[in-house]
C-alpha cells in the first residue's frame, strides 16, 4: 500500500515477487503513486521500461524506496502509444530515467523540459523518440545545449577527452566572466551496451559484465548482482561470505574515498596529502588483492558467496595491514584539515542545499553531505549490514568541504567496521550451489557502494532467462548535481567540484 | 610548517626499488599466466571453452590460451573436472605483436617478449616518452591503475614517462576500454593530434580485444581497430607491475627477453 492509496506491491531489499503481483496501473494511477510516493519522502530507485505481454506495448517498472519503513514498493503500468505523459515537471528526479526511457524504447514523455539522448544510441524497438532514421548516424553529444544569451556571455567546451588520466565525457559552460551561469553535461561517450546484453542471460559473460560496469565498484556491482540470483535460485550465501562481502565492500569504499581526499588536495595545489593519500589508496587496493588476488576485488563475489574464503591468518595480516593504513591516512588527511589555506579553497565552494539534493534525488556521499540521511546500509540493509550497523553521518552545508569531510568520516567507520568484522568471523561455507532462476520473477537489490546507491532490477522470463536486467549505478542519481553545484561558482573552481563528486562515466553510461 | 614536516617524517620515504632492485612483493592470490597441463585433459571436454566469458581459450589450440582475451577470472580454472589449470604469479605479460598473447606451457616465454623499440625511437623516446591517455569505454580501473603509477610509490617519472595534458605535447597514446562507438572519433582524433613518429600502448583486455565486450555492436573490439598497437599489456585490468614492466621494455630499460626472477 503506498502513500496515496494504490496497492502497490511490497518488497524488502534483496527479495523478489512473482512478477504477476508487481501491479499494472493506468498510466495516470502508475503517475499519481510516483508522486505521491516521493511526496511523502519517498525516493524513486528506478524507472525503466521492457518489453510488455500486449503486442506493441512498453511496459513501465517503477522502483520506490521508502527509507524510513525500510521497503520497497514495486508498480507498472504499459504504454500503447509512442509517448507518455512526462512526470519530470512535478518531480525533477525522474528527468535522467524519462529520457532514458525514450532512447531505449522510442517513447516520448510528453511535457519533458529537456528531451535530450542520454547515451547517444539506437533503441531497442525501432522506434526513435526523436524521429531520426535507422542509418542515420547518432554522433554523441552533438544537438542542442541549454545557452545564455547575451553580449558579455560566452561558452566554454571541455571534453570528451580531459587533461588526467580520467574517463571521458562532454562539459558545455555557459559563463560570464569567470562566472559559471549554468553547465551542461553530456555524456555517453562510455555506452558499451551492457544493459542490452545482459538480456538473455545469466550467462558466462555476466559477471564480467557486472565487475566492469564501473570497475572502481566491482564489489558495489558484483554483490547487487549475486543477491539477485540468490534470491531468485532461492539459495543463501553464508554469513561468512557475507562478512567478507562487507569488509570487501567498506575496503572499496576506503580506497576510492581516500584517493579523491588526495585528489580534491592535489586541485588546490596542497601536495602533501595529495601525495601520500594517492599512495596510501594504493595500499588498501592492495588489501582488496590480499583477499583475492586483484586491487578492483574481481572474482571475489560470486553468486552463491565468494570465491576467495578469508582465512585466519590472512585476516590477521589484513589487520595489521589496516592498523598501519589507518595511522597513515589519519596523518595525512588530519593535515588537510589542519591547514587553513587549503580549507579556504573547499569552504563554500559548489554548494547544493538539502531541498536541491532532495528534489535532484542524490545518494551517496553527495545527498549526506547536503544534510540528507540516506545509506543503503542502514535503510535498506542486506547480508552483512542486517546485523552490523555503520553510523551514517551527515554534514549541512552541502560544499566541497562537507563532502570532502564527509568522506573522512565515512573511513573511520569503514576501517572501524572492517576491525569489528575481522575480530569475529562468522563460519560458513565459502559458496553455496546456485540452481537456475526462478521463472516469471521480479527482483530488487540495493547496495550502498561508496558513490552511493547501486540499484538492480531483474525481471525473469518463463525460463528462467532474465527479459530485462535494469542497473542504476549511483552516478545516474549524481551528475545532475555536479551540474546544479557549478551554478553562480567560477569556472576555475569546476575541478575541485568535479572531484568532490567523482562519479563514474561508464557506470551511467553503461 | 612543523605538522608538514612531522607528517612527511611520518610517511617515510615509500618509492619502490624496481626496476634496480627487487619489484614490490605480489599478493599470493595475484593470477599472472594461466597455466594448462594439458596430459590431464580428459578427451571430448570442452569445459574450460565453454566456461570461458571471451573466447580467449581455442578449442583447436588445446593448451593455449589468448591472453589478449583473458579477464583472469578462474571461470575456466573452476570448471575444469581435473584441476588441469592454474595461474601463475609471472606478472611479466606484456608483447610487441598480438600473436605473441596466444601462450601456452611451451610458449611462455614469447609472452615477456615485448620488445624495445627500434634505435631510432628509443633514441627518441627512451629517456622521455610523454603519453596522452585516453579511455574508450574503459570501466576506470585500467585507467586507476595507470594513474598509480604517478603517485609516489612507483614514481613513473623517474624513467622519463609522464602522462601529459594535451595529445600535442605528447610521443604516443595509451588506450584503455573497448573503443566505444561513441569515442571512435575522439580516438582517432587525438592519435591525429600527436605529432609523427608515435606509439600506442593498449592496456587491458578491452583495449586489445574488446575484453567483456568482445562483439558488441556499441564497440569496436579494441584500439587494433582505429590506430597501430606497438605494446599490449594484458589484464583486467593488469597490475601496476605489468604496465610498468610493459613500458619499461618499450623504451629498452630492461632487456628484451630477459625476466626479472
Amino acid at each position: 500500500m503506498s502513500e496515496a492509496g494504490f496497492e502497490l506491491a511490497a518488497l524488502t531489499n534483496g527479495q523478489s515477487v512473482d512478477l504477476c503481483e508487481v501491479p499494472v496501473l493506468s498510466l495516470s494511477a502508475f503517475g499519481q503513486a510516483v508522486l505521491a510516493g516521493v511526496a511523502a519522502r519517498q525516493r524513486v530507485s528506478a524507472l525503466f521500461g521492457a518489453a510488455s505481454p500486449l503486442p506493441g506495448a512498453t511496459r513501465l517498472y517503477a522502483v520506490i524506496a521508502d527509507d524510513e519503513q525500510n521497503m520497497l514498493f514495486a508498480a507498472a503500468a504499459d504504454v500503447l502509444g509512442d509517448e507518455f505523459p512526462s512526470l519530470t515537471p512535478r518531480c525533477p528526479q525522474l528527468h535522467l530515467f524519462e529520457r532514458e526511457i525514450a532512447e531505449q524504447f522510442g517513447l516520448r514523455p510528453v511535457g519533458h523540459p529537456w528531451l535530450k539522448p542520454v547515451r547517444y544510441c539506437r533503441s531497442w524497438t525501432g522506434r526513435d523518440a526523436w524521429g531520426r532514421t535507422p542509418d542515420a548516424p547518432i554522433p554523441p553529444a552533438v544537438g542542442d545545449f541549454y545557452r545564455v544569451d547575451g553580449d558579455e556571455v560566452h561558452e566554454v567546451a571541455v571534453g570528451p577527452v580531459h587533461a588526467g588520466v580520467i574517463e571521458p565525457g562532454h562539459f558545455r559552460f555557459q559563463c560570464h566572466g569567470e562566472q559559471v551561469f549554468h553547465l551542461e553535461i553530456a555524456l555517453g561517450y562510455q555506452h558499451r551496451g551492457v544493459e542490452a546484453a545482459l538480456i538473455g542471460g545469466p550467462n558466462a559473460r555476466t559477471l564480467p559484465y557486472m565487475e566492469t560496469l564501473s570497475g572502481d565498484s566491482t564489489i558495489a556491482h558484483a554483490t547487487a548482482y549475486s543477491q539477485i540470483v540468490e534470491d531468485l535460485a532461492d539459495c543463501q550465501a553464508s554469513p561468512r561470505a557475507q562478512a567478507v562481502r562487507g569488509i570487501a565492500l567498506e575496503l572499496e569504499r576506503l580506497a576510492n574515498h581516500i584517493g579523491d581526499i588526495g585528489a580534491l588536495s592535489a586541485d588546490v595545489g596542497f601536495l602533501p596529502t595529495a601525495s601520500y593519500c594517492g599512495r596510501i589508496r594504493g595500499d588498501f587496493l592492495n588489501m582488496s588483492a590480499l583477499l583475492c588476488g586483484s586491487r578492483f576485488g574481481r572474482g571475489l563475489v560470486r553468486p552463491g558467496g565468494i570465491g576467495f574464503d578469508l582465512d585466519a591468518e590472512r585476516a590477521a595480516e589484513l589487520g595489521r595491514r589496516l592498523d598501519a593504513g589507518e595511522k597513515d591516512t589519519s596523518v595525512a588527511i588530519e593535515l588537510l584539515w589542519n591547514t587553513q589555506s587549503a580549507m579556504a579553497r573547499f569552504e563554500f565552494i559548489g554548494p547544493v542545499p538539502t531541498h536541491v539534493a532532495a528534489e535532484l534525488g542524490l545518494v551517496g556521499p553527495a545527498a549526506r553531505a547536503s544534510g540528507l540521511e540516506r545509506d543503503v546500509r542502514r535503510d535498506q540493509p542486506s547480508g552483512i549490514f542486517c546485523f552490523t550497523h555503520i553510523p551514517v553521518s551527515t554534514c549541512e552545508t552541502g560544499d566541497v568541504y562537507a563532502r570532502a569531510y564527509l568522506r573522512w568520516l565515512e573511513i573511520q567507520h569503514s576501517i572501524a567496521f572492517i576491525r569489528d568484522q575481522l575480530r569475529a568471523l562468522p563460519g560458513g561455507a565459502s559458496r553455496a550451489p546456485v540452481r537456475a532462476l526462478a521463472p516469471n520473477r521480479f527482483a530488487v537489490a540495493l547496495n550502498e557502494g561508496w558513490r552511493g546507491e547501486v540499484c538492480h532490477v531483474a525481471l525473469t522470463d518463463a525460463q528462467g532467462r532474465f527479459a530485462r536486467y535494469k542497473v542504476v549505478d549511483p552516478s545516474f542519481h549524481n551528475w545532475t548535481g555536479l551540474a546544479y553545484a557549478l551554478r553562480n561558482q567560477e569556472i576555475s573552481d569546476f575541478p575541485i567540484c568535479n572531484k568532490s563528486f567523482n562519479l563514474s562515466y561508464c557506470g551511467h553510461d553503461l | 610548517m612543523i605538522k608538514v614536516t612531522l607528517a612527511r617524517l611520518q610517511q617515510k620515504y615509500r618509492t619502490i626499488a624496481y626496476p634496480d632492485g627487487a619489484p614490490p612483493p605480489l599478493p599470493d592470490r595475484f593470477r599472472g599466466q594461466p597455466l594448462f597441463d594439458t596430459a590431464r585433459c580428459a578427451a571430448d571436454c570442452s569445459a574450460c571453452f565453454d566456461a570461458c566469458p571471451t573466447g580467449a581459450i581455442d578449442k583447436r589450440d588445446p593448451g593455449h590460451i589468448d591472453l589478449g582475451k583473458c579477464l583472469f577470472c578462474t571461470a575456466c580454472a573452476d570448471a575444469c573436472p581435473r584441476n588441469a589449470i592454474s595461474f601463475s604469479t609471472d606478472y611479466q605479460l606484456a608483447a610487441s605483436s598480438r600473436q605473441a598473447l596466444v601462450v601456452g606451457r611451451e610458449r611462455a616465454a614469447v609472452a615477456a617478449a615485448a620488445a624495445a623499440l627500434d634505435n631510432k625511437l628509443k633514441r627518441l623516446f627512451g629517456r622521455s616518452l610523454k603519453l596522452r591517455q585516453v579511455s574508450a569505454g574503459g570501466c576506470n580501473a585500467c585507467e586507476a591503475d595507470c594513474n598509480v603509477l604517478t603517485t609516489v610509490g612507483w614514481d613513473l617519472s623517474r624513467f622519463g614517462i609522464q602522462f601529459v595534458a594535451s595529445p600535442r605535447h605528447a610521443d604516443g597514446i595509451l588506450v584503455t576500454g573497448p573503443v566505444s562507438q561513441n569515442m571512435a572519433l575522439a580516438l582517432k582524433k587525438t592519435y591525429d593530434a600527436v605529432s609523427d613518429p608515435r606509439i600506442v600502448i593498449a592496456v587491458g583486455a578491452c583495449a586489445i580485444s574488446g575484453g567483456p565486450y568482445i562483439g558488441h555492436a556499441d564497440a569496436n573490439n579494441g584500439a587494433s581497430a582505429l590506430v597501430p598497437v606497438d605494446l599490449y599489456v594484458p589484464g583486467c585490468p593488469p597490475q601496476p607491475l605489468t604496465i610498468l614492466d610493459g613500458l619499461l621494455r618499450l623504451i629498452g630499460r630492461i632487456a628484451d627477453g630477459t625476466r626479472q626472477k
